[in-house]
């Protein structure tokens, strides 16, 4: 077992919605390690898209703590976070998000320019990381030439240009027939046989059961796969002791 | 992420929309294109009036009359002028309105009466004839000079020399017709007729000379002449001095340089407002381009982009339409005015200055009108803004 990559301990995030207060998360714990395949489940409204939105370090929690490949993020500063999605986070997106405007080679070297990286540098980069996903022939296409499974390849190959140690999926195949969706799965599966840590949060039970760890949100807490989809998750409490794999 | 790359990026997402662009760019095209070409127009009509004025010739010294009651000026006392040092020609003047006539052909002119030496003093050229002589004066000639003008109009088919007009019914003998002078400071001179200062004096009904004509002997000596042509008419008509004035082109090119250079001021000023009014529609566009591109800005912060990143995009965007804007108006006000030249008789001058400010102008409203949307920009929650569609 890898070192932890993700470390979130007893983290809590309420916002108001309509006049009232919802708890979206209620001090979560959670460890994720090198090299885990893991996908968090469950139904809309269940704080999964607030969770998400923490691990990708798009909004800072009200409490608790969040280590990030080593790094305390929760108290970070806009910028810094702007940072740290950048080098740390592989984002995916469920309709992709792809800029249109630009061509799948520009899409993908768009993290690198943000990482100040030269022109000759980013582009190696992004050509390999297209090359990974099977899109070395169609790096000058635009986003609207290529299949919905193409885009999220796109997509995928953007993420993953920077070397993120965390490969974050917002239901990927989300937007995709179930065929595609399989062969995109198959190639997170690669992805991961290869070293790669990935959280996939989802809806789908069928998506879940492919990665090799359940993790279950529901009502702002989570709870472990282990037999019974309601078996509070063995976290760790208060971060002092060790989470331990079944 | 380093300049260049916003510029490139800027010009990117400007290229995509082209059509937008070029109408936002409008304002600025038109701002300072017109601040160019106006500029252009009012320093034009500045150095012409400022050669116009020197063509009359810097020696000129002119003494004008405001009140002829309070101060008349007699034949005799003209005489002291020319005793004075340094002045080498006077030249008295009286002036009126009247009626020519030849046959059918009519004309409403003004009458000049004068001297002899009014001819250099006032470098006037005479295109065939004589010009008045002192002996006519003396002998008051019922004989006339006519501007170019009044000849062609008087007799347009036959050589007026020799020929006699009526000038409020009496006869007048032609002599002489000037070379045209062209339209000084509005007015023709060549819709004139000069007669001697005597002869005038009669037909007009007036003795009162209206403006005396000096020429100094050297353009070193006009101020020394214009400070004894003042003691000589202080000596003359002692606590009058507000009825009359002394001048030099000088003072004359000084006054209508500073005019003129109001009309620049102001025309500048007009053509800046609509500058800025192009500003605003930088501004205006931008914001709708901010809201437009709402999900792209999350998608951009959400893969690392910083405030930072987001306001410098969005801000080198404006800076660029505007900069390309002001590129492009300087090129169509140049133009233009070099258009104009060639197709009206307008002078205009190019300023180099003028147009760098002009285009400087731009670059920086592109920046004040930009910072604001660009800051909404970067001041977007990526989570709403992923959320938008």
């Amino acid at each position: 077992m890898g070192n932890p990559v993700i470390e979130i301990i007893q983290m809590s995030k309420s916002y108001e919605l309509g006049g009232e207060t919802v708890k979206a998360l209620q001090e979560v714990s959670l460890l994720i390690h090198e090299g885990d395949f893991l996908s968090i489940i469950g139904p809309s409204g269940s704080g999964k898209s607030t969770f998400m939105n923490m691990i990708g370090c798009l909004d800072k929690p009200d409490s608790g703590d969040y280590l990030l490949d080593g790094k305390k993020v929760n108290n970070m500063k806009e910028h810094e976070l702007a940072g740290i999605r950048n080098v740390k986070i592989g984002f995916i997106f469920q309709n992709f998000n792809l800029l249109n405007k630009l061509t799948a080679l520009e899409n993908v070297e768009l993290p690198l320019v943000y990482r100040g990286l030269s022109v000759k540098e980013r582009r190696e980069k992004a050509i390999n990381s297209l090359e990974r996903v099977g899109l070395g022939e169609r790096i000058h296409h635009m986003p609207t030439q290529l299949s919905g499974g193409q885009q999220q390849r796109v997509a995928i190959a953007r993420a993953l240009a920077g070397d993120p140690p965390v490969l974050l999926a917002d239901e990927p195949t989300g937007a995709l027939d179930s065929k595609t969706s399989k062969e995109l799965l198959e190639m997170l599966k690669e992805l991961n046989k290869r070293g790669q840590t990935i959280v996939i949060i989802t809806h789908d039970l069928e998506v879940a059961k492919e990665t090799n760890r359940i993790v279950r949100i529901h009502d702002g807490q989570l709870y472990e796969n282990g037999g019974d989809w309601f078996e509070p998750s063995r976290i760790y409490q208060n971060g002092t002791q060790e989470y331990q794999e079944q | 992420m380093n300049l260049v790359e916003s510029i490139k990026m800027a010009l990117k997402s400007i290229k995509s929309n082209k059509i937008r662009a070029i109408l936002t760019m409008l304002g600025i095209i038109i701002g300072v294109a017109s601040v160019i070409t106006l500029v252009g127009v009012g320093q034009g009509s500045s150095q012409s009036v400022t050669e116009e004025i020197g063509s009359l010739g810097t020696n000129l010294i002119t003494l004008s009359v405001n009140d002829t009651e309070s101060v008349q000026l007699k034949d005799d006392q003209i005489l002291e002028f020319q005793e004075l040092n340094g002045i080498s020609e006077v030249a008295p003047v009286v002036t009126g309105r009247i009626n020519a006539k030849n046959q059918e052909n009519t004309a409403q002119v003004s009458i000049t009466g004068t001297t002899a030496s009014y001819l250099s003093v006032r470098n006037l050229i005479l295109s065939q004839g004589r010009f008045i002589t002192d002996m006519d004066d003396e002998l008051r000639q019922k004989v006339v000079v006519l501007g170019s003008t009044t000849a062609d109009t008087l007799f347009p088919y036959e050589n007026p020399v020799g020929q006699s007009v009526q000038i409020e019914g009496v006869s007048f003998q032609v002599v002489g017709v000037l070379e045209s002078v062209g339209t000084s400071l509005g007015t023709s001179g060549d819709n004139v007729i000069i007669a001697p200062l005597s002869t005038t004096q009669r037909i007009t009904q007036s003795t009162a000379i209206g403006t005396v004509y000096f020429q100094a002997e050297s353009e070193d000596y006009v101020n020394r002449a214009m400070f004894q042509v003042q003691g000589v008419m202080t000596t003359l008509f002692p606590n009058s001095s507000d009825y009359y004035s002394v001048s030099s082109q000088e003072d004359l090119m000084e006054t209508m340089t500073s005019v003129s250079d109001t009309m620049t001021l102001m025309l500048g000023g007009i053509a800046s407002i609509s500058l800025l009014v192009g500003g605003i529609g930088i501004m205006n566009i931008m914001l709708v381009s901010v809201s437009e591109r709402t999900k792209e800005i999350g998608i951009r912060k959400a893969i690392g982009a910083n405030r930072k990143s987001i306001l410098l995009q969005f801000l080198i965007e404006a800076v660029v339409l505007s900069t390309l804007g002001g590129l492009i108006g300087v090129v169509i006000g140049l133009g233009v005015s070099k258009l104009m030249e060639i197709f009206s008789s307008i002078t205009i001058s190019y300023s180099p200055s003028v147009t760098l400010l002009a285009f400087l102008f731009s670059l920086l409203i592109g920046v004040v009108f930009g910072v604001f949307p660009a800051n909404k920009a970067s001041k977007l929650n990526p989570i709403q803004a992923l959320r938008q569609e």
